[in-house]
């Protein structure tokens, strides 16, 4: 099987210098493989890193140790390393990210939010728009809230809004950060049928959800973290 | 990622008596790219765009333009008139206050038609065509051409800056404050139509601001400045969401919602 994401001896730490420079180190001596068709399931309590870790590998977060290697094109590119304009590459053909909440933007709408990611990929604005509208209705987003900037929307509709951006692309691999907190049953089942669509068609993903009854339904394989300082 | 840059500067310095407004910057900006420098009020980011665009000469350090041919210049080397060119071609410049730019004398349409005749456009029916075009891509009526920009609002006022700065589809825009001293609906408005026309006409961008909202919706790139040195530079999302050095920590956690 294709590996499509590799960490080695991921470290992270944090330096609160507005608090008199303490240290808080949060991710040790990670290693962690995801191929390609797989759904590796981040597990552990609240604060253990397991957001820190998706932010790391989307290049979000500046890993401090170790190696993140991810597929893309042909080569294995380390997002640990790799230049600014390297992991906006990347990001754009290779890594999709569904973040926990939805950062709007003034006067977008919601189908314009979706439909973004492909047109800068220079497809066209109605095939990008009909695809957008196909993925909100499949989300059980109405098309009265297609035209309308996503700010006033409740935080369940914000998050299926955030996750048609993630999913419309088709990226190889994809991060997702607890995309069903919000959701109520009707429209998790709905997310977990993207995630098997997705992983069937070989995308590589690394979620993270609280919900047992999600967990269950996609994960492959659960990746155990627990709080530094227990580690330690 | 080997592709050339459009601007560099190197060791860029300059000082103003005893005050040191820039010392050992150095800047990259590739084509296509929106770069911000942020930094609070007087920690050399006009300072630092000036010396970029060639509107004051540094101390130490040199700047480079790549020109569309791939020949470099030292942008404080090129004769006067070359660079004045440059700056009503390739290049444009957005200042916080429009009536820099602006002609308040000449009509709207006037504006607008201003550059492109500067640039050799001679044909009226054109350079009147153009300037409605632009007009409407800044959102400013058709019926508002032959007004005198004086009975503009301040956020008209602005998007008439910007079409007249974009009219010649200039490749390096530098950008100072844009939505500085407006209200915050004018600037949702102006800096979705920044951010719209700069990624549809694919504008290298150098953006000061402040306001590090503004930097988190349209730069791909941030620099942070402070005292006149860059102290913490990335992806701006990287640089907003894990600050490294103490004067970023500081900045970032005294905005909401940054
Ligand atoms: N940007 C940041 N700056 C400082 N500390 C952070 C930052 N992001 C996360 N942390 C800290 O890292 C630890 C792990 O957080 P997180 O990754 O969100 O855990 P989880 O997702 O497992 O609940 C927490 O103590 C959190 O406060
Ligand atoms: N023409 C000038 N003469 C003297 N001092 C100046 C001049 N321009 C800027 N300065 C000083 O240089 C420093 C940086 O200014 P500036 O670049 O305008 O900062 P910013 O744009 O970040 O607010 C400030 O201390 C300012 O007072
Ligand atoms: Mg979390
Ligand atoms: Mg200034």
């Amino acid at each position: 099987m294709t590996v499509m994401l590799r960490t080695r001896a991921l470290s992270k730490s944090f330096t609160l210098h507005l608090r008199g420079g303490l240290l808080m180190p949060v991710l040790a001596d990670i290693d962690l493989e995801v191929h390609a068709g797989e759904c590796v399931v981040l597990s552990g309590p609240s604060g253990a890193g397991k957001s820190t870790l998706i932010r790391s590998l989307y290049g979000n977060y500046r890993a401090e140790g170790g190696s993140i290697l991810v597929r893309h094109d042909a080569t294995m590119v380390d997002i640990a390393a790799a230049d600014p304009r390297t992991i906006l590459a990347v990001r754009h053909k290779t890594l999709g990210y569904v973040s926990q909440f939805l950062r709007v933007v003034p006067r977008v709408s919601a189908l314009d939010v979706v439909a973004e990611v492909l047109l800068t990929r220079n497809i066209d604005l109605d095939t990008a728009r009909d695809k957008a509208r196909s993925l909100l209705l499949q989300l059980n987003i109405p098309s009265r809230l297609h035209p309308i900037p996503p700010a006033t929307f409740s935080g369940g509709e914000q998050q299926r809004v955030n996750l048609a951006r993630g999913f419309i692309a088709g990226h190889p691999i994809l991060l997702l950060d607890e995309p069903t907190a919000s959701l109520d049953a009707e429209n998790r089942a709905v997310v977990i049928r993207m995630v098997q669509q997705a992983k069937a068609s070989g995308t590589a993903i690394v979620a993270i959800c609280h919900d047992a009854d999600v967990r269950d339904a996609i994960a492959d394989r659960l990746f155990t973290m627990s709080p530094y300082q227990d580690a330690a | 990622m080997t592709e050339p840059t459009l601007l560099s500067g190197r060791g860029l310095g300059l000082s103003f008596g005893g005050i040191t407004a820039l010392a050992d910057v150095d800047v990259d900006l590739w084509p296509g790219e929106m770069l911000a420098i942020v930094g609070e009020s007087g920690s050399g980011k006009t300072t630092l765009l000036n010396v970029l665009s060639g509107r004051l000469t540094p101390d130490t350090g040199v700047v480079w333009y790549r020109d569309p041919n791939g020949q470099l210049h030292d942008v404080h080397a090129m004769p006067a008139p070359a660079l004045r060119t440059l700056h009503r071609s390739d290049w444009g410049f957005v200042h916080q206050d429009p009536r820099q730019n602006l002609r308040m004398t000449v009509s709207a349409g006037g504006n607008v038609g201003e550059r492109l005749m500067a640039q050799g456009a001679r044909h009226y029916g054109d350079i009147r065509a153009a300037a409605l075009d632009w007009l409407a891509q800044v959102e400013i009526d058709a019926d508002r051409i032959d007004d005198l920009p004086r009975t503009f609002s301040g956020g008209m006022l602005q998007r008439l800056q910007i079409a007249r700065t974009l009219v010649t589809h200039p490749r390096l825009v530098f950008m100072d404050e844009p939505t500085g001293g407006l209200d915050v609906s004018v600037q949702a408005r102006l800096l979705d139509l920044i951010r719209s026309l700069v990624t549809r006409l694919q504008i290298a961008v150098v953006l000061v601001t402040h306001d590090i909202a503004v930097a988190r919706l349209l730069a791909h790139r941030i620099a942070v400045m402070q005292r006149g040195r860059i102290v913490e530079t990335g992806l701006t999302d990287q640089v907003l969401d894990d600050p490294r050095h103490p004067y970023t920590q500081l900045l970032v956690s005294s905005v909401l919602n940054a």
